[in-house]
């Protein structure tokens, strides 16, 4: 049994007349110690899919349909108090810019030291204890000073280890990392990446990579997740992904990045853009920007294709299959 | 121009000039004042931003400047352009020197340079329809011109950038994050510049426009024989945009190589570091060289090298004496001891 599975979610944003549908049937599941990648362009959804499973979505916007099994129990129909208890404890999370996530007037120890004691039944020395030793674990130097020290004491690079630290601090069996390096240099994001991993690793915790960095995500991750206008519209392995994208946009997107054309040449570019959630064209909503649409694109929603642990929503490849 | 100049081909077209740049951090006097040994001394700090640049930028080509945050890439691009005033050094711009002149003999060298900035969303008055954004360069450099002329040109240059020229009665909002940056990229080329500055032009945008708007800068370079300093973070695009790279650590120039020799065989510590360190999309797990320790404060500026404290090559002569930009073998330049001494192959 998966430890996270997510089945049909859907999330709506009532705004005046309209109801914006931001997750359109979004399945997907995650072991235990599996790390999944779920990439997109901004305003595909993949943030608001991470912030659906903790139920974090900001009214007005609600979870429509769907339900997100966690250990046996649907955290989509859990009350505030039970579901208190398995966020920030048993899954957690990491936000983009650690500036943002930690509380600028309070030392790192206080915020560790709150968390654990929200969620365990420690002393306070104890709980200071175990927030040092997990700092070491995110290899800060001299942990038991950097502990009394403010957020904007730290650079960067450091306060994204402290966020790590706190997320691991609870021994949760699931972290949602949403796009935790964007805000970071390249030489700190490939450090920051490399210690996530390992420290995931050695815990044996499930990862949820949001990014829309094809780079980091085939070089993190076991399995990827393509998002597109609030859709899944490619999963499978990510070597499969990178090596094999069947899906025209997932392809089209490998393509775009400089490093598949030769220095000096002109970019493969994907036509148009994302449309915008008030305005998704009818059938396949990528297929303005498709160079294989045909009528049935433009009028029928494409079901799921694929063999074992693949699947891919489009027209085009299901003809494909059907020819083979 | 007088007839004893060189010829303004082979002349480069940008020259930075032993160029620094500082900003005081601004402090009240009672504040500067502290203690020390007894006596009451004054003490003024300052970010150093840029320190001991030299750089040319020959016509006709792409020269990309890359490094991390707060390295002084952006500040090169300002003072380049007139936004900012130097604290020591110059600027050349077609062999006359532009960073002193007073701002009506200015006027005619500003309207051959123009700039990109990165954030479309803010670099484009909220207010302003396209039709006037695009108008708005080309009345302040050409006061006369006709209002049939100028709705010629804004239709030209909208169709040259990808843009729907029917739309110029539309506001910034209406359009999307790689549209905005294709209507800044117009405003930029309306006056038929030959030399432009685009600060992380691409880095606010999704993949799938990157690419777009890239080959959009491409395309102009080429149809309109310009010359860019091109300012970024991301290297998998440097790779692919520039005909030469240099690599900023700290204010100060660490390499300065041709495109592909740079990529092929990277020589300062920090360059490989930088270079290693690019996600790349193959099967290996990343064995990307680490930097120990944290980018210095440019406050309190490191002595010797820039890089020594996070070098694994350094010894003491990098803690003491500042490296200059040497040739090396393979024509790039490197601004490193241990290369010079033959330490680093």
């Amino acid at each position: 049994m998966p430890l996270l599975e997510v089945r049909g979610l859907e999330v709506k944003f009532p705004i005046r007349q309209y109801e914006l549908t931001a997750l359109r049937d979004v399945s997907f599941s995650l072991d235990k110690g599996q790390r999944l990648g779920i990439v997109g362009e901004s305003g595909a959804g993949k943030s608001v899919a991470a912030f659906a499973i903790l139920n974090l979505i900001g009214r007005p916007g609600y979870i429509s349909k769907g339900e997100i099994i966690f250990e046996g129990a649907n955290l989509a129909k859990m009350s505030p108090q039970q579901l208190r208890t398995i966020r920030g404890n048993r899954i957690n999370m990491i936000f983009q810019d650690p500036m943002m996530t930690l509380n600028p007037v309070l030392t790192i120890g206080t915020q560790m030291i709150e968390c654990l004691q929200t969620h365990q039944n420690l002393s306070k020395g104890k709980a200071r204890e175990v927030a040092i030793e997990k700092l070491r674990q995110v290899q800060i130097p001299s942990p038991h000073e950097r502990i009394d020290q403010y957020p904007h004491e730290l650079s960067g690079g450091m306060r994204q280890r402290v966020v790590i630290a706190i997320a691991l601090l609870t021994d949760p069996s699931v972290i949602i990392a949403d796009e935790p390096t964007t805000a970071l240099d390249v030489t700190i994001q490939a450090e920051i990446m490399e210690l996530l991993v390992e420290l995931c690793e050695t815990s044996d915790v499930a990862l949820m990579l949001i990014t829309h960095d094809l780079g980091v995500v085939s070089q993190v991750t076991q399995r990827t997740i393509v998002m597109y206008a609030g859709r899944v519209v490619e999963e499978g392995p990510t070597r499969q992904i990178i090596e094999n994208a069947r899906h025209p946009y997932t392809h089209g997107l490998i393509d775009a990045l400089p490093e598949r054309t030769n220095p000096g040449m002109r970019l493969n570019q994907i036509p148009g853009v994302m449309p915008s959630l008030n305005a998704i064209p009818k059938g396949c909503s990528f297929h303005p920007r498709c160079e294989h649409q045909t009528e049935l694109c433009r009028t029928e929603l494409p079901g799921y294709v694929g063999q074992e642990g693949i699947r891919i929503a489009c027209h085009w490849v299901a003809s494909q299959e059907q020819q083979q | 121009m007088s007839g004893t100049e060189q010829p303004s081909a082979t002349r480069d077209l940008v020259s930075i000039k032993n160029l620094s740049k500082s900003f005081p951090l601004t402090k009240g006097f009672l504040e500067q004042l502290h203690f020390q040994g007894g006596r009451l001394v004054r003490k003024r700090e300052s970010v150093k931003a840029i320190n001991g640049v030299n750089l040319d930028v020959k016509r006709g080509e792409a020269l990309c400047v890359v490094g991390e945050s707060g390295c002084g890439k952006s500040t090169v691009a300002r003072v380049v352009m007139g936004l900012l005033q130097p604290t020591a050094g110059s600027i050349e711009y077609d062999g006359q020197r532009i960073d002193n002149l007073p701002p009506d003999r200015l006027l005619p060298v500003r309207r051959k340079m123009q700039m990109i900035f990165q954030n479309p969303y803010a670099s484009l008055n909220p207010r302003m329809t396209v039709q006037q954004t695009l108008e708005e360069p080309m009345r302040f450099h050409n006061p006369g011109i006709g209002n049939g002329e100028l709705r010629d040109k804004v239709r030209t240059v909208m169709d040259s950038v990808g843009v729907d020229p029917s739309w110029t009665e539309r506001f910034p909002h209406e359009f999307s994050g790689g549209q905005r940056q294709r209507i800044s990229i117009a405003r930029a080329l309306m006056v038929d510049p030959e030399f432009i500055v685009a600060d992380e032009p691409i880095s606010a945008l999704d993949v799938s426009i990157q690419a777009q708007v890239l080959n959009l800068m491409m395309d102009a370079m080429e149809q309109r024989s310009l010359t860019y300093l091109f300012i970024t973070h991301d290297l998998s695009v440097v790779e692919h945009f520039g005909n030469r790279v240099a690599v900023m650590y700290l204010g100060a120039l660490c390499e300065l190589a041709e495109t592909r020799t740079l990529f092929e065989s990277p020589r300062h510590p920090y360059t490989r570091a930088l270079i290693s360190a690019i996600p790349k999309l193959t099967r290996e797990r990343p064995s990307h060289i680490k930097l120990t320790g944290e980018v210095p404060t440019p406050i309190n500026l490191p002595s010797g090298c820039f890089f020594h404290n996070r070098c694994v090559y350094a010894n003491d002569r990098c803690k003491v004496e500042k490296p200059p930009l040497l040739q090396t073998d393979n024509g790039s330049q490197v601004a490193c001891h241990g290369i010079e001494e033959g330490r680093i192959d």
